[in-house]
């Protein structure tokens, strides 16, 4: 790859090797997310796109390979290089991961207050301004047990996005959220992109949310990458798995599956 | 990120170059602070020279809407580009506050 394409990407993965004990969940993994882009990673449930993620942002360290963010490798970094780095960085993970004494107001603000010298006055008019951003508007002072699942996560994206971060990460943002509200998570990791420049990374299945804001889709499967273009690319692609994902079509088992399965549960009665 | 300031009869305009971020918005605040503290009417910044500016900037930008309400004082943004103005209306704040094309026009009337 020349220099000028390296510059313009956020993040490159080289021949990420990820294997828990024996069970190898990504193989040779090779991708590239473009600065100022939306890139959705897809898969079915269990195909390592989360496992993918944490790698990414460096939860945990794999078995091969390079992870390239801003062009530094972070699968060499120590926990003092990786903790400046992910300042830079926002995460909503799948399962809110607020802190329950925190207010939400404090759970937005907490960034603020760890990694900048911004007066408390700024502070809580930028928490305002995120909590309004998610439609929570008014909810500063409720405790996350006093939320619903989808008002948790929305909490959660508004304190992703606290520090206005140069690359977003999200974990099945809309997962859990009725239509109308998850169709305004969509709009906002649009707007996020537009508006402020953001790099952001979607993990999900969800292929709605998919053609509405991704820019490059890539795809895995058993943790291989089986697709990566652009989401009118991915549309027409013959892969067999890309084409049952695009129609929604359900797993079938071949006679030779099933044979083995009525044989062993028989074989045990 | 630079300021430089000028007075204008009762108001001041601050005159904003660079980038207004989370490391930089801080020196922004302290300057509408110190004018807001002389009640200069109007405030006026000027963000011709601004490319990129970040919710933090929105937030100060709001702060000195504040300060200036405290005495009457009127408070105004000039010369906003795309990219800064769809900041002010992804934070829905884009109403809330007096924006005009330029400075001359920011500075009509007094």
């Amino acid at each position: 790859m020349d220099a000028a394409a390296k510059k313009e990407n956020a993040i490159e993965i080289h021949n990420l090797v990820v294997s828990f004990g024996s069970h190898r969940v990504l193989t040779d993994v090779d991708m590239q997310v473009r600065c100022g882009e939306t890139t959705v990673i897809l898969g079915g449930s269990g195909c390592g796109k989360s496992t993918l993620l944490r790698h990414i942002i460096g939860l945990r360290k794999p078995q091969g390979g390079r992870i390239l963010v801003k062009n530094r490798d972070i699968t060499t970094m120590d926990e003092d290089q990786m903790s400046t780095l992910l300042r830079k960085v926002g995460v909503v993970f799948q399962s809110s991961a607020l802190f329950n004494s925190l207010t939400i107001g404090d759970n937005v603000a907490l960034p603020l207050r760890e990694h900048t010298r911004l007066e408390e006055s700024t502070i809580q008019i930028m928490t305002r301004i995120k909590l309004d951003m998610v439609g929570l508007s008014g909810f500063e002072h409720y405790m996350p047990s006093e939320l619903s699942g989808g008002m948790k996560k929305r909490a959660a994206f508004a304190r992703a996005i606290s520090m206005d971060p140069e690359i977003l990460f999200c974990d099945e943002p809309s997962a859990g959220l009725d239509p109308i509200v998850a169709a305004g998570l969509d709009e906002l990791i649009f707007k996020l992109k537009k508006a402020l420049k953001m790099t952001i990374v979607v993990v999900t299945h969800e292929m709605e949310s998919m053609y509405k804001i991704a820019d490059r889709v890539v795809m895995l499967h058993e943790g291989k990458v089986i697709f990566s273009g652009p989401p009118e690319e991915f549309r027409v692609c013959e892969h067999p798995r890309v084409r049952q994902f695009v129609e929604r079509r359900a797993d079938h088992y071949g006679e030779d599956e099933i044979g083995r399965y009525a044989r062993a549960l028989t074989s045990e009665s | 990120m630079q300021v430089s300031t000028q007075n204008r009869n009762k108001g001041a305009v601050i005159s904003v170059s660079g980038d207004i971020d989370l490391y930089t918005s801080p020196d922004l605040r302290k300057e509408i602070a110190k004018l807001a503290k002389k009640k200069k009417n109007p405030l006026v910044v000027d963000l011709e020279q601004v490319d990129y500016m970040d919710s933090s900037g929105v937030a100060t930008l709001v702060e000195g809407l504040q300060l200036t309400g405290r005495y009457e004082g009127s408070f105004r943004v000039a010369s906003l580009n795309d990219g800064v103005r769809e900041v002010f209306e992804l934070a829905r704040l884009d109403k809330v506050f007096d924006v005009y094309d330029n400075l001359d026009q920011a500075l009509a009337g007094f």
